[in-house]
């Protein structure tokens, strides 16, 4: 089986060495300790897994690693400029839009995803697009609002 | 029994939450304190109950070297101005961090930032029962403003010596004393200097009324949110220890099989394995978590399983087989008033009926997870519970070591509702660790979650009650099957009464689960109330109106008729509307809800929920607006959809893809009404917010429709409406 021992991920090459067929997210947790993504069903039902390749959301659980090797990955770790948390973080903060917030991480990840491809900013364009995100604590309208300032924000910073 | 036992609260602990370990009575060296906290000053809270017995007085400060024993809280002030606070409540979502921070802050007068809260570590915090009940905001958040404000007047009385002048012109403000004539101004950090001080509580410290509250009373958001945005803090699952090995436990094939035969030799020829075989425990440690797979996977194990019922067996199986032990959840609860003969003898009207409820899964997002750590006798462990001294007490059982070699860490946790009472990962951990000899982290994958953790006890209410004419109910009977008494009283206001609890012998696991049986009773009684309005043709409302003496049940039924449009009747007749509510620790609610009914496909949609919620004096409004959001959203699950499938002693939809729970395209427009009582002390919201859910969505699906629904979940499959 072949093995990787390379991954670019949040924009610096990690070293590694895991058979290809590996879940990604048990790369990125217990080999690399960017402990950020997290488990919560192992088959891509919950989403808090959650992490961009090139740029598009995937389930770091149900993704082998050795289709991600010569990717750009990021995880939530690698979401902030330094200090400055994107506009994403930033409005889930603002909106108090977490609770216990272990599906925080993946529902960020994906919000940052979708900002590029939703349609619009509507309650109801945004739910159909997270509906693969689980939050058992039922912060979803304080997530909806978070994504509608994010995107707001974002737009703002267009124009 | 002569007491009338509605609207008390205490009437009914909750059976399974009380495990009841012993008492741990904390005694502290103080000076041992300070070598550990570094200098300044520290305030002890001690519980009310074990200051009487207190010789030495309330607010004379200690003597001796020993600490009170009793202890509920405690705070220290550093010398750098920091404020740390001790308690052993824990962070599970509910967002208490910020809650109790707010109450500190409130008292003590310094800002929000300079207080950091110590949580859940047996080594450092006082004991706790456990974070549960709903019981922080009214005990934890009034023992952290009572100690909080005895800080402040001690570090005014610091001032006044060192300024030689009357404590009464002097004022807390921002971290500083202030004089009010001279004005001049004392950091606390400067007071507290090269000081080794220690107060005890006063009894009776006036704290600020929740009038005059600045910092407690308003939004605050989630005090380290940060940590939690950025993927930074770490949960119980993402601890690591240098050395670490990964645990993983070989379950059986059911509930209650035994092993009649094991052979681990393959597994053991893997490098770095360790197997343990103890009893029914069978174990590996390996170096990473695929081997640790591959290793459990070389295990050839069989079991013999005992026959087991499945769901279709279930209510009957229920009613038919009392429990016969003496857990926590086998004593029943009997109450009587007037007669229940004389008042169905006599009735105008009179309605039987029968409600059950499935066995229902908590899934916290974050499965359970341990990581364990032996060195010599001494055993460290940081697990997600909810009850770190209670799951202290069962590590010290299970290896036979005094509680006090024993420290067990409750990182903040990817949530609980109820579910993580046990220690169960902890003990796993901490069995392979020892045979090991290194440190040993379990994570539960989300089956074995589903699996082995425990349910929300499923539940058969039967209920007989008659009424007059005019709508005053006369009598009621009320009999609970298996799923618990909490909730269980009636608070309309009737002069014949039955109510019984029966516990059964339970086919699975169960233990409590947020509100606990309250959910299933309240389901069950304001499902009937609907049932016997419509009897007697009487506007829902009117009805519960006319039975309820209690004034602030009454006021948010009101409120949230008025914000739901009640009497403006439904326009659209797809649509259905009905409420439910009630009364649990401390909180009442009244929820209303709008239900929409695709009759073609059988779909079944909550349009808009409204919940009027007053628990007193609200602590954080934002706070609890989120609680009351997410509780209406998880108790939508159970209304609708969740249910545990089993047979043969195997759960035959534990994952995610199976068992279904609320998704975004699942939630209604949430209304909230929050009544802000503040002549009246401050109750937890966690959990008696969800009890008008199922209730009001199951009486709007048969203002829809005319199908009467009396089992939870309601529409598993979707409703067909002939």
């Amino acid at each position: 089986m072949a093995t990787i021992q390379q991954l670019n991920i949040n924009g610096r090459t990690y070293s590694t060495e895991a058979d290809a067929d590996t879940s990604l997210l048990f790369v990125l947790r217990d080999h690399l300790d960017l402990t950020g993504s997290k488990y919560g069903c192992g088959e891509g039902q919950c989403g808090a897994c959650t992490v961009l390749i090139d740029g598009k959301s995937r389930r770091s659980c149900i993704t082998r690693v050795g289709d991600v090797a010569q990717k750009q990955i990021t995880t939530i770790e690698g979401l902030a400029q330094g200090d400055r948390l994107h506009p994403v973080q930033q409005a889930f903060l603002d909106e108090g839009a977490m609770q216990c917030a272990y599906c925080t991480s993946g529902m960020i990840m994906t919000a940052v995803s979708l900002l590029n491809t939703m349609r619009d900013s509507s309650a109801g364009e945004i739910a159909r697009l997270m509906e693969g995100n689980i939050c058992r604590c039922g912060t979803q309208p304080r997530i909806v609002l978070a994504i509608q300032r994010a995107a707001k924000a974002v737009n703002a910073s267009k124009t | 029994m002569s007491k009338d036992l509605q609207f008390d609260a205490s009437i009914e602990p909750e059976r399974y939450e009380l495990t009841a370990p012993p008492t741990y009575h904390f005694d502290v060296d103080r000076r041992e304190f300070f070598r550990f906290l570094g200098a300044g000053i520290l305030i002890v809270c001690v519980l009310k109950d074990a200051h009487a017995h207190q010789e030495s007085g309330a607010g004379q400060g200690a003597q001796g070297p020993s600490l009170p024993k009793e202890i509920g809280a405690w705070l220290h002030i550093g010398e750098d101005g920091n404020v740390t606070v001790y308690t052993g409540k824990v962070e599970v979502g509910q967002n208490i961090r910020t809650s109790l921070t707010q109450a500190v802050a409130e008292e003590l007068h310094v800002p929000v930032g300079s207080i950091q809260m110590v949580m859940g570590d047996t080594k450092l915090t006082p004991y706790d029962r456990g974070t549960f009940g709903s019981r922080t905001t009214p005990e934890m958040n009034l023992q952290l403003r009572k100690v909080a404000s005895a800080a402040r007047d001690t570090l005014i009385v610091l001032a006044a010596a060192q300024w030689q002048v009357d404590r009464k012109r002097l004022s807390a403000a921002d971290g500083k004393i202030t004089d009010s004539e001279s004005k001049r101004t004392v950091e606390y950090a400067a007071l507290v200097k090269g000081k080794q001080l220690t107060e005890t509580l006063p009894v009776e410290d006036p704290l600020i009324p929740a009038a005059q509250w600045t910092v407690a009373g308003q939004p605050l958001p989630k005090v380290n949110g940060r940590d939690f945005v950025t993927g930074k803090h770490r949960y119980p699952y993402d601890q690591r220890l240098p050395d670490m090995l990964y645990g993983k436990v070989l379950r059986p094939a059911s509930f209650g099989a035994t092993l009649s035969s094991l052979n681990t030799q393959e597994a053991e020829k893997i490098p770095g394995v360790v197997v343990v075989h103890d009893g029914n425990f069978v174990g590996v440690a390996a170096p990473s978590a695929e081997i640790a797979s591959r290793a459990l996977a070389a295990i050839r194990a069989e079991w013999k399983s005992p026959p087991q019922i499945s769901n279709k067996e279930l209510f009957e199986y229920l009613k038919k087989n009392p429990a016969e032990g003496s857990g926590p959840l086998d004593s029943p609860f009997r109450y009587e008033k007037g007669s229940m003969d004389k008042a169905l003898a006599s009735a105008d009207h009179r309605l039987q009926q029968t409600y059950t409820a499935e066995y229902i899964a908590h899934c916290p997002l974050e499965p359970r997870a341990a990581l364990a750590q032996w060195s010599g006798d001494d055993l460290t462990v940081w697990t997600g519970t909810q009850r770190p001294f209670g799951v202290r007490t069962e590590l010290a059982a299970a290896f036979r070591v005094p509680e006090e070699r024993v420290r067990v860490l409750m990182p903040d946790t990817g949530s609980g509702y109820g579910g993580k009472h046990t220690g169960d990962a902890a003990i796993e951990a901490a069995r392979l660790a020892r045979a090991a000899k290194r440190p040993v982290k379990v994570m539960w994958t989300r089956e074995e979650e589903f699996t082995w953790a425990y349910f929300r006890p499923a539940a058969v209410i039967d209920v007989n009650s008659s009424v007059r004419n005019d709508g005053k109910i006369t009598g009621w009977e009320f009999h609970n099957y298996n799923s618990g008494a909490a909730g269980i009283p009636t608070f309309y206001d009737i002069e014949n009464q039955r109510i019984e609890f029966h516990p059964a012998r339970t086919p699975l696991r169960q233990g409590s689960y947020r509100a606990l049986a309250a959910t299933v009773n309240h389901f069950a009684r304001e499902s009937f109330m609907d049932e016997l309005a419509h009897q007697i043709k009487m506007d829902p409302l009117e009805f519960r109106l006319k039975n309820l003496k209690n004034e602030r049940l009454s006021a948010v039924f009101e409120a949230g008729a008025k914000r739901f449009r009640w009497n403006q009747g439904k326009t659209n007749p797809g649509r259905g509307f009905g409420m439910g509510g009630g009364f649990e620790k401390g909180g009442n609610v009244a929820t209303f809800a709008e239900v929409a009914v695709d009759r073609k496909s059988g779909e079944v949609k909550v349009a808009r929920l409204v919940t009027a919620f007053e628990c007193g004096a609200i602590v954080n409004p934002d706070g609890l607006r989120n609680q009351l959001e997410g509780a209406n959203i998880m108790a939508l699950g159970g209304a609708l959809f969740e249910a545990i499938e089993f047979a043969n002693g195997q759960i035959l939809n534990g994952r995610f893809s199976d068992y279904r729970l609320p998704r975004f395209s699942d939630v209604p427009v949430l209304e909230t009404v929050m009544i802000d009582r503040k002549d009246i002390p401050s109750a937890g919201a966690g959990e008696s917010s969800l009890v008008g859910v199922a209730p009001a969505i199951a009486n709007a699906i048969f203002d829809a429709t005319g199908v009467r629904l009396r089992s939870l979940p309601l529409v598993p499959n979707g409703l067909k409406v002939a």
